[in-house]
């Protein structure tokens, strides 16, 4: 067993070992109900802002972006205003393709070595679909959770939650989200112990938040499906956190903190990691900017002052040879 | 021809090439330095030249690269110099999630199989020590976070692989980040270099450049022998005398293109090809251009030193354009020229508000999308004269030419300049194919030998970098029976010869211009029988025109 996913399979194993021991045996709901989350929620935002304020603290020198279409010079040539734009108003749906519909995964191709010394490119689509299924339903069930955060539950969470479950399977009803987001996260970490390429460059930190995710969506569809906890005492517990008047409820199942543990994990964890991607994809200068350099000129803060070869120094050196030759020189010799 | 000394044939070196990467990974796999994979080191001389650090002789095969006492510190300052200075660096340091999209995009990998070609992995090179020193998970949890110590070995293997990267930017259009590869590899190179870490292919341009305004070192007087050369060629060929200007004051136009296409075929047909356009256009319509001996190269090698070396020598186009006082300035056929005139020439040298805003006068067209930088493609420019009819063209004269178009990497991803080039060609020849689409415009395959790796001593790498572009024009040939590669860069037709011999023998190299200059009827010009190359020319009237219709090859079939 290749000691990356192992590493962090046994620290996600270990995080569950703290949460269930933590308050099976030790009763610390007060540590992984109310307290830990805070801390993680604060370590979250402020994490967040501060690593963004980092990357904005270093300035955009040149105006590089790549250009995936016809850049608009004649007007008679069809210019591709997305995959190359020239205005802000082009960037803009570019990085609306790109963050909500993953425009450039969406291209990717497998390169394959074929008898007769000939190379094809096939369009691999999986990658994509299930990233973007992975992402969408994550959010889904990030959206969903926010019933546990407001009284009374908004009329367009409660149609959500009607659209998520409308398969109307078991009792209580499967909700979509949650099956997509699991099927999805072991899709993508299968395919990083599966393929030998993606195997080999794969760090321990990128098998530890699918692992950790794994955990708490297994530990989210453990408590809805099978292990029951009291959803009123959690209720009362997530409403205590929003209007700042903690307290916990008895009798919330040991799943449930193992679930909040997870997730606080998660959240601390992720300014410090490359889940920052979701940050990341808005400054990145390849994407966010227009391709219209020679029409409307970019400043670097600091464009250094460098030292140049004048002509002066130039025809200084060649003069002689410039004028033999019948070039024409500013100074005659 | 070339010779491939010690090289299996292609089909042996194509069945050997295997993506399955070894067992150990890649922080325990130790780098090989491999004779036929890198260029020789810069030479003190050249180094010395731009004062640039650490001129030295030393050799890659050698245990001590006799390196500085305090490398080590020179390059953790020189990142944190950069990560505060290129948003791009900290970013792409940051943001990678390793999904591996762009893992076989790059023809250096798909070339030799060697995992550390694997942008993802070239990048994680750098990354890894990014962690280790600039981040607290790497300095916390080290190898596991990723992170690994800056040791003279990881040095010699930045310089090992930023020198197999051609800066093609094929990966970044498939990162969902669009984390650029050429940027890092940009960083990787500017910080070898504070160690006194580049190659002499690239030393050497960047030295004559500064010093004769050319890669090549052509002095003004042999620079003016040359085109002597192309004049009297031109003659032979067309009848017509042609007059190209040099260093002339108030021309209306500065010409600009690589000194490449001067010193060596098949690009010296394109600068026959640039001679005779100018000419036409000065005996038909009066238009004014000038070469300058001064400004003698359109290429950048500085884009493959330092951001600083590469707006030194890009400062010689405006300080030229301004001492001759021209209007705006016209440039050749020229791929990582374009890249930094397009994204990085204004905002180093500019504004350039000594020139006018472009027009064409012949045609009056406004390049709007140039008004600022004020520098016009040669190929943007030649296209607005056909599309307005100003060129007597006579495409029957490239008939003996079934051609295909190479997207160079920087016109394609550092511009997006896909469909000028096809109009023209189009145009001026009568079979035109293009390649699959996969392996075209924006996704189109590296020469194998960009960003200063054209050497001779890495052959073996430019083949194996050559090879996914090589294969695309064997389907081509196969398919379509094309003859001709066109394209619209330098390097290219000096590194596409070997290529195509290598893969895939019988397919020519040519510029744009070459075909444009084939297909012009020129006032005055003799009856033609031979090009520019001196190749017969197809006698027309045994052609009948609807035979194009009919043939099985027609394009539109």
């Amino acid at each position: 067993m290749n000691e990356k996913y192992l590493y962090s399979l046994i620290a996600v194993i270990a995080l569950f070992l703290v949460a269930y021991v933590g308050v099976e045996a030790l009763g610390l709901q007060w540590l992984f109900g109310i307290i830990i989350p805070c801390l993680a929620i604060i370590t979250f935002i402020v994490g967040f802002v501060m690593r963004v304020n980092d990357w904005a603290r270093s300035p955009v020198p040149f105006r590089i972006p790549s250009t995936c279409g016809q850049q608009k010079s004649l007007p008679w040539i069809k210019h591709s205003k997305i995959d190359n734009p020239f205005s802000t108003g082009g960037v803009i749906i570019r990085m609306i393709l790109e963050i909500l519909l993953f425009r450039s995964l969406f291209r990717n191709t497998k390169c394959n070595m074929n008898e007769g010394a000939r190379i094809s490119y096939v369009w691999e689509k999986w990658l994509w679909l299930f990233s973007l299924a992975f992402h969408y339903s994550f959010l889904v069930v990030l959206v969903r959770h926010l019933r546990f955060f407001l009284e009374p539950v908004p009329v367009c969470f409660q149609i959500l939650d009607k659209i998520d479950g409308f398969l109307q399977i078991g009792l209580p009803g499967v909700l979509i989200s949650g099956v997509v987001l699991l099927a999805a996260v072991i899709f993508l970490l299968l395919r990083r112990i599966i393929i030998s390429q993606v195997r080999y460059f794969s760090l321990a930190a990128d098998f530890f938040p699918l692992f950790l995710i794994i955990g708490i969506a297994v530990s989210g569809i453990m408590m809805r499906y099978f292990i029951k906890v009291d959803i009123v005492g959690v209720k009362e517990l997530t409403m205590g956190l929003v209007t700042f008047h903690p307290h916990i409820p008895e009798g919330i199942g040991a799943v449930f903190y193992v679930h909040v543990f997870f997730v606080s994990v998660l959240l601390a964890y992720f300014p410090f990691s490359k889940l920052m991607h979701l940050a990341g994809i808005f400054l990145s200068p390849t994407r966010n900017l227009p391709n219209n350099n020679r029409a409307y000129r970019h400043i670097n803060p600091w464009n250094p002052k460098v030292k140049v070869h004048t002509y002066e120094e130039y025809e200084d050196d060649f003069r002689e040879k410039m004028i033999e030759a019948g070039l024409p020189v500013d100074k005659e010799l | 021809m070339t010779e491939f000394k010690g090289l299996p044939t292609s089909d042996e070196y194509f069945s050997k090439i295997d993506f399955k990467p070894p067992k150990t990974g890649w922080m325990d796999t130790p780098t090989v330095i491999r004779d036929g994979m890198y260029c020789f080191p810069a030479k003190p001389k050249s180094v010395k030249t731009l004062d640039l650090p650490f001129p030295r002789e030393w050799v890659p095969s050698d245990d001590d690269w006799k390196l500085p006492e305090n490398w080590k510190e020179i390059i953790l300052e020189g990142m944190k110099d950069r990560l505060e200075r290129f948003r791009t660096f900290k970013v792409f340091m940051d943001i990678c999630v390793r999904c591996g999209a762009c893992a076989d995009k790059c023809h250096f990998f798909i070339g030799t199989g060697d995992p550390k070609n694997m942008p993802v992995v070239r990048a994680e090179l750098l990354r890894s020590v990014y962690r280790n020193d600039f981040t607290k998970a790497g300095k916390i949890l080290g190898k596991i976070a990723g992170a690994r110590e800056l040791t003279v070995d990881v040095l010699k293997e930045w310089w090992y692989y930023f020198f197999q990267c051609s800066e093609c930017r094929r990966c970044s259009v498939f990162c969902p980040y669009g984390i650029d590869m050429a940027e890092i590899t940009i960083m990787g190179r500017e910080l070898l270099n504070l160690v006194g870490l580049n190659i002499e292919w690239i030393g050497a341009p960047v030295a004559f450049c500064y010093k004769t305004g050319n890669h090549m070192g052509i002095q003004p007087h042999a620079f003016k022998d040359m085109m002597d050369f192309f004049t009297d060629e031109i003659e032979e060929v067309t009848g017509v005398r042609v007059e190209p200007q040099f260093n002339k004051k108030g021309a209306d136009i500065l010409f600009i293109t690589p000194s490449g296409d001067i010193f060596g075929d098949p690009g010296t047909y394109t600068t026959m090809g640039y001679m005779l356009l100018h000419h036409y256009l000065k005996v038909k319509y009066g238009l004014d251009i000038t070469w300058s001996t001064y400004a003698s190269e359109g290429g950048n090698f500085g884009l493959f030193t330092s951001n600083e070396v590469m707006k030194r020598l890009n400062a010689k186009m405006y300080a030229e354009a301004k001492r001759l006082g021209v209007k705006w300035i016209l440039g050749g056929e020229c791929g990582h020229m374009w890249r930094v005139v397009n994204q990085y020439m204004a905002t180093m040298n500019g504004p350039a508000d000594f020139l006018e805003e472009p027009v064409n006068p012949i045609t009056g067209t406004k390049f709007e999308n140039a008004k600022d930088t004020k520098m016009v493609h040669i190929v943007e420019f030649t296209a607005d004269l056909i599309k307005h009819g100003k060129l007597d063209l006579d495409p029957s004269r490239n008939d003996n030419l079934k051609v295909t178009f190479h997207d160079s990497c920087n016109p394609a991803r550092g511009m997006g300049m896909f469909d000028e080039p096809r109009y023209i060609i189009k145009k001026v020849c009568k079979h035109f194919y293009d390649m699959p689409r996969n392996c075209i415009r924006e996704q189109t395959f590296c020469c194998g030998s960009g960003s200063g790796l054209n050497a001779s001593e890495d052959m073996e790498l430019r083949l194996a970098g050559g090879l996914p572009r090589a294969n695309a024009v064997k389907y081509v040939q196969e398919k379509h029976g094309v003859n001709m590669l066109s394209c619209i860069c330098a390097i290219d037709r000096a590194v596409f010869p070997p290529l195509m011999e290598y893969w895939v023998p019988e397919v020519d190299v040519t510029g744009i211009h070459e075909l444009v200059c084939n297909a012009l009827i020129i006032p005055g010009e003799k009856e033609k029988t031979v090009n520019l190359r001196g190749e017969d020319i197809p006698n027309k009237d045994e052609m009948d025109p609807d035979e194009y219709f009919t043939r099985p090859d027609f394009p539109g079939r």
